[in-house]
């Protein structure tokens, strides 16, 4: 069972599913930055793990919107070959690393917000994109075990650490309200059943937050009227940057081979 | 493994105290094949000489991701930053296995680690060379990798039990990473010209260095026979480094590339015969005047640095939960 | 330049009560059932705070190719190891009871199902 049946909704969920791709390529980007400058060996292995599995799901995710576009673009078209005004990233994931604080605290926010949002596109009516989601839902259970374990570690550590967390947790929080701030086009495409309502995301991601804050001792921030969404190509100015780096070799080679 | 050669002063003597029966029958140990294990006894040179090889290569595996990993940002596929990302992950892995292995020797991860910020552990000089293309990525994964299993796997076989376990771990991942290498070579020197440029100045850069990693000639190695003898060693280095050439030169020819050396030849036994490698630039990175040297420790310093805070807030938390749970 | 010998640092972490804590994380060794059905293999060892994070390390370190469908981890510092100077008590011994070997019993061909 398919749920594009005309070139609107294709459109439609094209978009929503560069909007996840590009959200996992550009959070990989951020955090494969830590291999090689962890706080220990063994976190290098795991921050390159969680990378791995992101660029997998960008990689399934850019496969499937080129299959939708039918234009013949490819993952690499899509990864390097659009502008910073193209992405539809969520904005936390592009935000600086930090320190490894706030990395924990950006991968966890991230990681159970998209553990919700991808356990529900499991029960998707479009059958392709319930089943990334289902691949994606094993790979994320583990990301958040992950970052969870380390911010409860952080949160309920040393003065210092505690401290660290909390300030990136204030300094993040305001990220979140993209995530529960329903458009348009969420909304056709929840309509028909092909992404879950964004209330039934949130209600699961703050359940799920909320024993982890309570463990790590921190306290929920409260929300903010944030309003400029990269998920609408409104992005912070470090995504350009970002881009920079990413794309720099791929388009100093036009055609090229690698 | 990234080390041979390295050893600088050969270990002391083992003094004369230890007992010579001890001494004879963990040689005919070693001599029957059969391997030494953590707790068995063995000669204080023996320990000694094998924490500085095993913590030398771990510290080459670790400080080898810096080179590759500045290319992971960068990496001009998804599928390229893919297979880098994963590389470059199983260099930590291998530091790891190897910081392991040392410690059943009696000495811990965090000294030698700060053996290795304090600058008075060595690590391959390799790795002070700087990788400013693309083109470097695939030369190390193809060069580098390629003359480290030609040292790694005669170590699968080596005496001490754990460092032998690690090795074969190691060897196992560590042919994916020279395949990759060529596999990438390979792209770009059926690429554009521009491509096969890049190829062919990595080459470049990356041939001689290469050779030296398997150390000085066996003319000028000091500590070659007790590690033969000790079986922590199995070849010499020319016997490694010739079987490297050999093995290499025709694959530089199926890439269409040029080995920088115009005294290259093959002999009449079918041997590939180099001209004279440059001694004295090997020793000049050696003594840290590499092009990347500072660089490198700087960057090792930094992070270790910066991590610990983060270390200490675990080790702080594991405490609260025992206290917690015993309250 | 630090001392080189295994440090201890003191840091206030819990209320008031002043603790010491070591240096390193814990070392576990750690062991790997490649399939069902086999035994849980020692596979190496890794540095952890906790047990979670061992066990998490495990899977990182030890298992990126599915070498395994499971995972131990132990404090090293709970292992119990004979000694090796004890190796000729504890298992010398054994060598010469032969008979408890089933080649040792030299049974007629005719008995076909033994």
């Amino acid at each position: 069972m398919n749920a594009v049946t005309t070139p609107a909704t294709a459109r439609e969920l094209t978009t929503y599913v560069l909007r996840l791709a590009d959200t996992s390529l550009v959070l990989a980007q951020r955090l494969s930055a830590w291999i090689g400058h962890g706080p220990a060996i063994e976190e290098d292995l795991g921050c390159a793990n969680i990378s791995l599995d992101l660029l997998g799901q960008a990689r399934l995710l850019y496969a499937y919107a080129g299959e939708l576009e039918g234009a013949g673009r490819t993952e690499d078209d899509f990864a390097y070959l659009r502008e910073e005004c193209d992405f539809l990233n969520a904005t936390m994931a592009e935000l600086p690393n930090g320190d490894f604080g706030q990395t924990i605290v950006r991968q966890c926010l991230l990681d159970l917000w998209r553990l919700e949002l991808f356990e529900q596109l499991t029960q998707s009516t479009d059958m392709r994109l319930a089943q990334i989601a289902a691949k994606a839902v094993k790979e994320i259970r583990y990301h958040g075990r992950y970052s969870s374990g380390w911010l409860v570690r952080l949160g309920d550590g040393t003065d210092e650490s505690h401290q660290r967390v909390a300030t990136a947790l204030v300094m993040l929080w305001p990220y979140v309200a993209e995530w529960f701030a329903e458009d348009a086009l969420e909304q056709a495409l929840a309509e028909r059943g092909v992404v879950p309502s964004v209330a039934a995301v949130q209600a699961g991601f703050e359940a799920r937050l909320a024993p982890i804050l309570r463990a790590a001792t921190l306290t929920r921030p409260s929300n903010v009227d944030y309003r400029w969404f990269g998920k609408r190509a409104q992005h912070s100015e470090h995504l350009s940057h970002l881009l920079a780096e990413l794309q720099s070799l791929h388009r100093a080679h036009p055609g090229a081979q690698w | 493994m990234y080390t041979q050669g390295l050893l600088e002063a050969p270990p002391k003597a083992a003094s004369a105290v230890e007992d010579s029966e001890r001494m004879a029958h963990f040689q005919a140990r070693i001599d029957a094949e059969e391997k030494i294990e953590p707790k068995d006894w063995m000669p204080e040179a023996y320990r000694q000489t094998l924490i500085r090889q095993i913590s030398q290569h771990a510290h080459s595996e670790i400080v080898g991701m810096l080179p590759e990993g500045h290319w992971i940002s960068r990496a001009p596929s998804l599928l390229r930053k893919s297979i880098l990302i994963a590389k470059v992950q199983d260099e930590g892995g291998h530091g790891a296995y190897l910081y392991s292995a040392a410690e059943t020797l009696g000495i811990a991860r965090s000294e030698l680690i700060e053996q290795l910020l304090s600058g008075r552990a060595k690590y391959s000089s390799i790795f002070n060379y700087p990788t400013p293309t693309w083109a470097d990525v695939a030369a190390i994964g193809w060069l580098v990798d390629g003359a480290a299993i030609m040292n790694q796997v005669p170590l699968c076989r080596c005496s001490y039990g754990p460092y032998a376990r690690a090795m074969v771990r190691v060897c196992k991942e560590e042919s994916f990473h020279q395949r990759q290498g060529y596999h990438a070579m390979l792209s770009l020197a059926r690429g554009t010209p521009a491509q096969q440029r890049m190829a062919q100045d990595a080459l470049n850069r990356w041939w001689w260095p290469a050779l030296m990693m398997f150390g000085p000639p066996d003319t000028a190695s000091q500590h070659t026979a007790l590690s033969v003898r000790w079986k922590i060693k199995r070849f010499t280095n020319d016997e490694l480094r010739q079987k490297f050439v050999d093995f290499t030169v025709p694959q530089a020819q199926f890439l269409g590339l040029t080995v920088p050396d115009a005294q290259l030849h093959q002999d009449e036994d079918g041997h590939y015969q180099t001209g004279p490698l440059d001694w004295s630039e090997f020793n000049a990175v050696l003594k840290g005047n590499g092009p990347c040297n500072a660089e490198r420790i700087a960057e090792r310093r930094e992070a270790h640095a910066a991590g610990a805070w983060v270390r200490e807030a675990a080790i702080a938390h594991a405490a609260k939960r025992a206290a917690r749970a015993v309250a | 330049m630090r001392p080189s010998v295994p440090r201890v640092q003191s840091l206030k972490v819990y209320g008031a009560i002043a603790m010491t804590l070591p240096q390193d994380w814990a070392l576990y060794e750690v062991f790997v059932r490649a399939k069902r059905g086999l035994d849980h293999k020692h596979v190496g060892s890794l540095h952890a705070a906790d047990a979670a994070m061992a066990i998490e390390h495990a899977r990182d370190l030890y298992t990126r190719r599915q070498e395994g469908v499971s995972l131990w981890v132990v404090k090293s510092a709970d292992i119990v190891a004979s000694a090796p100077e004890d190796a000729a008590a504890f298992f010398d011994p054994a060598e010469d009871k032969i008979y408890r070997h089933p080649t040792f019993y030299d049974i007629p061909k005719d008995v076909e199902t033994l």
